[in-house]
């Protein structure tokens, strides 16, 4: 099958989805859309052999050749370990919602449509090459997430949530492709592949360090890193097995896979390592530390796939150091990444099985709020071993997969005292001792999560449902997923030899060419020297104190104020922008035709005088004037003052008389000046006009009537000023025009064709007509649709109709 | 004679401006007439006011006043009215369907903007 219709797999059978759940109405939908994820599993597992090799596959599909953009699948061993982890685990959510969402009480179509989509969006952006590929897939998992989280949308918090995850993730969506667009200036191509072989001259490029910290903003809002996290939380409001699929085993490690496949690019520097390490270490702690006050077993599973995502980035950067280091150094480095991989392959699998555990828990007793549950160990056995294998592996604990990687990441953490690197030498301390104290933490939810739900005394009252054991098809995705737990910790060093070595090739290709020279092995034994050992002991043993007095001490947390929360920062910034918003736009838009016509004329004379400054564009020059006669100047008297009989007179009459002054004033100055035409049509037109005004004044009341007093002095010093600035400019760039004539009349040219060509004698009039008719023809519509205008204002009467309808229009 | 045509357009933009301000819808309209004279005597400025002979074609004659600014007044002062009309109709209309001219009176309300 073509890799990239296998990408485009889930979307087309999502078409067919609607069909199918309205046709086939007594089969769960389901089982419909499981053939895909199916198909894909057994698919990608058929390329593990070469990718083992160190094989990679490549296949491109063009979209927008001229612009150079076109879809690349291309998988390598990063790429297929999270093509199998989406496909994999798609598989097994898509079986438990079989049996978690009721095929008569939902609407299956949405939710699988979305799925479906949500599958080839994340297919897309770990097989995408094509940066702009990416981008596109990466949007596409986000929406679908969005709704996903709202499926519920009759619920408030779902539709609170879903648009809090929109708004983080989209933010963080826009600055990585804002970041990718600089990547692609740098490298002058859009292919990560071609990206990597240039990452030496991209590093020495001015806009580098923006497109690294763009890039990692779009990576820390997806993969919920601090501060970022604040949307995961609220997405469990999402059907559970959204939540074990979006939000613990794929899309949040979308982020995760970013990092990883830009490594080759951007781990040259330091700013990265530092960033990625950094706040990984962050996240993990504050995740884990506020996963032990949650009440609600989403909730906690939720802050503990923040804190193990922190584990997995801190590690992702620890591993770039190797590109800083020669040596021995390089491989110990390469270790973290080898960690971070195999810790993110054991995440999914037993995250993936908690969250089922929790859905299963919701289902079968009706709440999810941890403080109500207790005693159902005995109720539901198979649900407590299967969430007793989950949790025992999340807190790190022997015979589990988590155990393994928690030792590595331990491991990783204390190799940082190697590195001479940008005072990592003084500071490398913290990172261990911040990652004991959160893996202590890790402990201590793990075990809250899992003894206070199963264990305990049972409190039926409490509870909407009797509690009982879940059907038998619900369990079996957890079942799987609990086995692969137990499985990879006997088995390490096949997972690791099958898929982790592969990956971490891929994102080592500088120190590894082929995945069989990454030379790690993983032991679950290390011997008495190594201070992991006497880590995981301590963390043992002061988590198990910690958990005994927890009542004792989580009374702290409540003590801490709610109003610093990263949430109540999101809740102002969310307030603050749109009262701001609003505050602003009314602060402006005041309604007032008058205050917008200051803005515009302001803005007028601001634009105009400045530029008239900046470019020293005020020129006067008395050349080439025409000289100036007596007759003129007392016609400029006359105009000036019949305006200034009109500012100041307080009759109607008056003004209409001064303003026909001006008008035959300017009829005479075209006589003047040599224009008869434009005399004719100026005295006709203004006698007509001062007709209409006279008409039309006769209805309207007084001219002053709405001026009162001293509050009026300031609007009219400012109508004065605006006024006078106009005034000015126009004076002074009508000045700087005429002193400064480029190039002569194109006039000549009608002098002297109006005759030969046209057969004229009249020259205006042959240039209304013929020369430039167009102009005259559409005069005549606007005429034509002012007078139009006029008379349907004057005979239309839709208001008073409406006044009559009254009762019906409102 | 130009910078002094200039100066007196200048002066006519002003009080235009200043009458546009106002609150009265009649001063506005008022208004709008003054500018579109100040606009035209503009054009007719900036074209040169040196011609010493109307452009109609005579005999012996060479120097003609520029036509071209000329046919483009003719067209504007002819839009410049048929917009003139329109508002004054407009604002008659609107004073006997409103009840006032105040333009600080007419604004939307919360209900409707």
């Amino acid at each position: 099958m073509s890799m990239i219709f296998a990408i485009f797999l889930p979307i087309i059978l999502a078409i067919f989805i609607p069909l199918l759940y309205k046709k086939a109405k007594r089969i769960h939908t389901g089982w419909f859309v499981l053939i895909a994820p199916l198909i894909l599993v057994v698919l990608y597992a058929l390329y593990i052999p070469s990718v083992m090799d160190g094989k990679t596959f490549s296949e491109e599909m063009p979209w927008i050749p001229s612009l150079d953009i076109s879809l690349v699948s291309y998988i390598d061993g990063l790429s297929l370990l999270f093509s199998l982890l989406i496909t994999g685990i798609g598989s097994l959510v898509v079986l438990y919602s079989i049996f978690y969402l009721d095929k008569d009480k939902e609407n299956l179509g949405n939710f699988y449509v979305y799925l479906l989509m949500f599958m080839t969006a994340m297919l897309g952006v770990v097989q995408s090459d094509h940066l702009i590929g990416l981008y596109f897939f990466w949007e596409l998992t986000s929406i679908s997430s969005f709704l996903l989280i709202g499926y519920w949308y009759t619920r408030d918090r779902s539709r609170f949530g879903a648009l809090k995850s929109m708004m983080i993730t989209v933010f963080g969506g826009l600055m990585m492709l804002g970041g990718f667009l600089l990547l692609g200036i740098m490298g002058e191509t859009f292919s990560i592949r071609e990206l990597i072989s240039q990452a030496a001259t991209i590093a020495e490029h001015d806009l580098f360090v923006w497109a690294l910290v763009l890039i990692l903003l779009g990576a820390f809002t997806k993969s919920a890193q601090f501060p970022f996290y604040v949307w995961l939380p609220d997405a469990m409001e999402a059907p559970t097995p959204v939540s074990a699929y979006l939000h613990s085993a794929t899309m949040v490690k979308a982020g995760l896979y970013l990092v990883a496949r830009l490594t080759p690019i951007f781990a040259l520097s330091e700013v990265w390592v530092w960033l990625v390490t950094g706040v990984g270490i962050l996240t993990l702690f504050w995740g884990s530390f506020f996963a032990v006050k949650q009440t609600d077993l989403k909730a906690i599973l939720a802050f503990s796939t923040v804190s193990q995502l922190g584990l997995i980035m801190s590690l992702l950067g620890i591993g770039s150091i190797a590109y800083h280091v020669t040596g021995d150094l390089v491989t110990t480095y390469t270790f973290a990444t080898f960690a971070a991989i195999f810790h993110l392959l054991n995440h999914a699998t037993f995250k993936g099985s908690l969250f089922m555990i929790a859905g299963i828990v919701d289902h079968e007793t009706g709440t999810r709020d941890i403080r109500k549950l207790g005693g159902l160990m005995s109720l539901m056995p198979i649900s407590f071993t299967i969430a007793m294998i989950g949790s025992l592996s999340m807190a790190g604990i022997p015979l589990f997969n988590g155990f393994l990687s928690k030792e590595m990441f331990l491991d990783a953490t204390l190799s940082l005292q190697h590195v001479g690197l940008y005072s990592m030498d003084t500071w490398w301390i913290l990172i261990p001792i911040v990652a004991w104290v959160a893996s202590v933490f890790t402990f201590v939810y793990s075990l809250y999560f899992v003894l206070h739900t199963f264990r305990g005394k049972h409190t039926p009252e409490l509870l909407p449902k009797k509690a009982h054991e879940a059907p038998i098809g619900m369990l079996i995705s957890p079942g799987i997923l609990a086995t692969l737990v137990i499985v990879i910790f006997f088995i390490p060093n096949f997972v690791g030899n099958t898929f982790i070595k592969p990956a971490v090739a891929a994102i080592q290709p500088s120190v590894y060419a082929l995945p069989s020279d990454v030379g790690f092995k993983i032991k679950a034994w290390h011997g008495f020297d190594s201070p992991a050992l006497y880590m995981t002991l301590g963390i043992f043993l002061v988590g198990y104190l910690l958990y005994k007095t927890l009542p004792k001490w989580s009374v702290a947390y409540s003590k801490m104020p709610a109003k610093v929360t990263l949430n109540g920062i999101y809740d102002w910034l969310m307030m603050l922008s749109e009262s701001g918003a609003k505050q602003v736009s009314s602060l402006y838009m005041k309604g007032s035709i008058r205050s917008y016509l200051i803005y515009i004329f302001g803005a007028i004379i601001i634009l105009l005088a400045s530029t008239l400054w900046i470019k020293e564009a005020f020129v006067i020059s008395f050349d080439n004037l025409a000289p100036i006669k007596f007759f003129e100047v007392l016609l400029s008297l006359l105009i000036i003052i019949g305006t200034l009989t009109i500012l100041i007179t307080k009759s109607r009459l008056t003004a209409i008389i001064a303003l026909g002054a001006v008008g035959y004033t300017v009829a005479l100055f075209f006589i003047i000046f040599k224009a008869p035409d434009l005399a004719l049509t100026q005295l006709v037109i203004e006698t007509v006009s001062v007709a209409l005004f006279l008409g039309a004044f006769y209805h309207l009341p007084k001219l002053n009537k709405h001026e009162k007093g001293k509050e009026d002095r300031k609007f009219r010093l400012t109508n004065f000023l605006i006024a006078l600035g106009v005034g000015v400019m126009v004076s002074l760039i009508a000045i700087s025009a005429h002193s400064q004539k480029l190039v002569p009349s194109i006039s000549e040219y009608y002098k002297k064709t109006v005759y030969s060509e046209a057969g004229g004698g009249n020259i205006v009039n042959v240039i209304l007509v013929d020369y430039r008719g167009f102009d005259t023809l559409f005069e005549i519509g606007v005429l034509t649709i002012a007078s139009l205008g006029i008379i349907g204002m004057i005979t239309l009467r839709l208001a008073k109709k409406k006044g009559e309808n009254k009762v019906e229009n409102k | 004679m130009e910078i002094m045509m200039s100066i007196l357009i200048g002066f006519l933009f002003m009080a235009a401006v200043y009458l546009i301000l106002s609150r009265s819808l009649i001063r506005i309209i008022i208004g709008t007439g003054l500018l579109s004279h100040g606009t035209h005597l503009l054009l007719l400025t900036m074209g040169g006011l040196g011609g010493k002979s109307a452009p109609v074609l005579a005999d012996g004659v060479t120097d003609y006043a520029d036509p071209l600014p000329q046919a483009l007044i003719l067209t504007a002062i002819v839009i410049a009215f048929g917009v003139t009309a329109f508002s004054l109709v407009l604002a008659y209309r609107t004073y006997k369907e409103v009840g006032t001219d105040n333009m600080e009176l007419m604004k939307g309300s919360e209900d409707n903007d």
